[in-house]
């Protein structure tokens, strides 16, 4: 069994802490609010000399993405970190470095978009590039973000995957709060990650290979892709086992949802990340109220999991999906719609709501959750109808 | 540098059979510059562009070296990363210490003056051990020959048309060369398809050397320049010996007139007229009407000409 140390940490910190642990080849990445300490303190660890890592500061993170790009398709463990207009400059990479199925592990400290420009968390970040062919883990606390980070690594990594995985925090609330946090020792992570074996690797210059060719004019673009959606469903039995094999070694579960008092919950919320935490605390409340609350967490969002959400929610009179980001037209947020679509199939249907709530740091506080759990239980009852989408604590 | 002999001997390392079109510099740049890179194996990257979609339709391939096409402004950026790879696959002892390895990316002028400019420099700043080398045919040819920021004054393009109103591109060409020895990296080098001994010795200064070099090659585009495809090697010779073009080279900060170039200093340049009339790109200029613009141009030359020969102490 590890050795765990419990440290007093703030989320950034221990990302940068799990990545020395997986000794990566390469780290190329260019700061950004509010990821900027993990950089900085894999920077230490450089000076420090205590990672063997060809650590690149990138002029941009455009940059940091191809060339993680270039040291993974070369053969190496690569890993870098980033948050917001740092993602959305990354855009065009993320669906290259998926394409070319490259195993690459990214911390993302989910923060706004512009404009107007803001600094403090919400999902729009990763939201906007959920569909990019990544794997999508997201953490509650310090704890989260720093197993996500190590799973990850091995998701990634396993033959039957070959995609990159992010490995989302929110910013600030978990990237900057200190917070209670286990860290293993070095060397049950390393056995845990594996060596990396990589295919087809640029630097293996005695059978070289060609790279990222062109696959127009009726050639298989089509069926690449069709190849990255299979690699994509086959990465749900790996995170699987993976999860599994990471509880038993470090005692903390892992699933591609949580789920807390929703054995008979009649009022449900699901959400994704540190707000995770409110909400149970006010289920809890409820159900010292009389109230059947009940709580899903979504780890896992790529590949999203339909299944769970469903069986999981199957029992409920009322739902409320909370999206921390705003999609423009759309019917929803994306974790609502998507959680909608994987009730569809359900013999009995289960009223569900939308609220967007968050946006740019704005406070999730527990009476926003509480008027939440009671707008529920007026729709379970039958007291009130189920309404659109609302914005929670919006003025 | 090797004898013609030896290099006669080199294995190609871009095969035949690609889809580059006839006459293409292009690719004759790529081939006299992985010459240069000797013996040692070499991993080669490549801008979105002509020389990457027609080496590697998949699941074909003309690379006999190992490659990797990314994007359209990142070449330099991506080679920066297996370079890396290199360094830190070294240090976790899975690649022998003594092994030796070149890294070469290349670019069009688009990719590289315009789009790729930023990957490009951060690259250099940042030291890697690799050579840039940027094939400048003047414009956006694969796209369909539309004006880039390397693309001559007066040319004509698809985006800088010719008209009643306008006569092609209105602003003069960015001098890339500069900015990059500006850099203060070890090597740069400005060479031409036309000058291939030129050209390999300066790749294999480019490679011999620690650190990031950069080699900027005029390499026809017939296509693009409404040009003769079976003079394209000609037709860049002319960019040279009008001065259009000078060959020069900067080591550790220190410029030097290259010899084609040198000669010129005492037996004179041609007119650029020379090099601008047997691409249908320039034809309005000619035309009496456009006489002044045609001076401007050959001022502008002369203006460079002079600006090089001075860096070079000449």
């Amino acid at each position: 069994m590890p050795t765990q140390t419990t440290v007093a940490s703030t989320g950034n910190t221990v990302v940068a802490e799990a990545m020395r642990q997986c000794a990566p080849d390469v780290v190329a990445a260019y700061p950004i609010t509010p990821q900027t300490t993990i950089v900085e303190e894999f920077a230490k660890f450089v000076a420090q000399g205590k990672v063997h890592t060809e650590y690149v500061c990138t002029e941009s993170e455009h940059s940091a993405m191809s060339a993680c790009i270039g040291a993974s398709a070369a053969g190496a463990r690569v890993m870098t970190a980033t948050a917001s207009q740092g993602l959305a400059l990354m855009w065009e990479e993320l669906y290259i470095a998926s394409g070319m199925r490259l195993p690459i592990v990214m911390a993302n400290a989910n923060r706004a978009l512009s404009a107007p420009i803001n600094i403090h968390c919400d999902h729009s970040d990763i939201m906007g590039a959920r569909d990019a062919g990544w794997i999508v883990l997201f953490a509650e606390t310090a704890q989260e973000a720093y197993d996500n980070t190590i799973m990850a690594t091995r998701i990634a990594e396993d033959p039957e995957v070959l995609l990159p995985a992010m490995s989302c925090l929110d910013g600030f609330i978990t990237t900057h709060s200190i917070d209670r946090v286990q860290v293993m020792d070095d060397e049950s992570v390393s056995e845990f990650v594996g060596d990396y074996e990589p295919q087809n690797a640029l630097l293996d210059v005695d059978n070289p290979v060609s790279h990222g060719n062109f696959a127009g004019l009726g050639g298989p673009y089509f069926e690449f892709k069709k190849a990255q959606r299979l690699a994509i469903d086959r990465s749900k039995a790996v995170i699987g086992r993976v999860g599994e094999a990471y509880s038993e070694l470090s005692g903390r579960s892992f699933g591609f949802i949580e789920t807390d008092m929703m054995d008979d919950a009649e009022v449900a919320i699901v959400v994704i990340g540190s707000s995770a935490g409110n909400a149970r605390h006010v289920a809890k409340q409820m159900r010292a109220e009389g109230v059947k609350a009940g709580l899903v967490k979504v780890r896992c969002f790529r590949p999203f999991p339909a299944a769970e959400l469903a069986e999981a929610l199957k029992g409920a009179k009322a739902v409320a999906v909370l999206d921390r980001s705003e999609t423009f037209g759309a019917e929803g947020g994306p974790l609502y719609t998507e959680t909608r679509s994987a009730l569809y199939d359900l013999e009995t249907r289960v009223p569900i709501v939308n609220y967007v709530y968050g946006l740019g740091g704005s406070d999730v506080r527990l009476e926003l959750m509480r008027s939440v759990y009671t707008d529920l239980s007026d729709i379970a009852t039958g007291a009130a109808e189920p309404s659109g989408l609302q914005y929670l604590g919006a003025r | 540098m090797a004898t013609l002999r030896e290099l006669t001997h080199r294995e190609d390392r871009l095969e035949g059979g690609h889809r580059l079109c006839a006459g293409c510099g292009a690719s004759i740049a790529v081939r006299q510059i992985l010459l240069g890179a000797g013996t040692d194996p070499a991993i080669a990257s490549c801008a979105t562009g002509c020389l990457e979609v027609s080496t590697t339709i998949y699941p074909y391939s003309s690379w006999k070296t190992p490659f990797i096409h990314n994007a359209f402004e990142n070449s330099a950026a991506t080679m920066s990363g297996v370079e890396a790879a290199f360094k830190g696959l070294k240090s976790a002892g899975k690649i022998p210490a003594d092994k030796k390895m070149k890294f070469v990316a290349f670019g069009g002028d688009g990719g590289t003056y315009d789009i790729g400019l930023q990957s490009l420099s951060g690259a250099m700043e940042r030291g890697h051990d690799m050579v840039y080398v940027c094939y400048d045919n003047g414009a956006y040819m694969n796209t369909g020959i539309q004006r880039s920021s390397a693309t001559p004054k007066g040319a004509w393009a698809t985006t800088a048309e010719v008209g009643a109103a306008q006569q092609g591109k209105l602003e003069a060409r960015k001098d890339l060369t500069s900015i990059i020895a500006a850099h203060n990296v070890p090597y740069v080098a400005q060479g031409s398809i036309s000058h291939w001994k030129d050209l390999t010795s300066k790749a294999e200064k480019a490679f011999a050397i620690e650190g990031p070099a950069f080699i900027n090659v005029l390499a026809t585009c017939p296509r693009g320049w409404r040009s003769a495809y079976n003079k394209s090697v000609e037709h860049a010779g002319l960019g040279v010996k009008t001065g259009y073009w000078p060959l020069f080279e900067v080591e550790s900060g220190v410029w030097k007139l290259s010899a084609p170039s040198k000669a010129l200093v005492k037996k004179g340049r041609e007119p650029v007229e020379e090099f601008l009339k047997v691409q249908g790109r320039f034809r309005h200029l000619l035309k009496p009407e456009n006489a002044e613009l045609l001076a401007e141009i050959q001022a502008d030359v002369d203006r460079h000409w002079e600006y090089v020969l001075g860096r070079c102490g000449e």
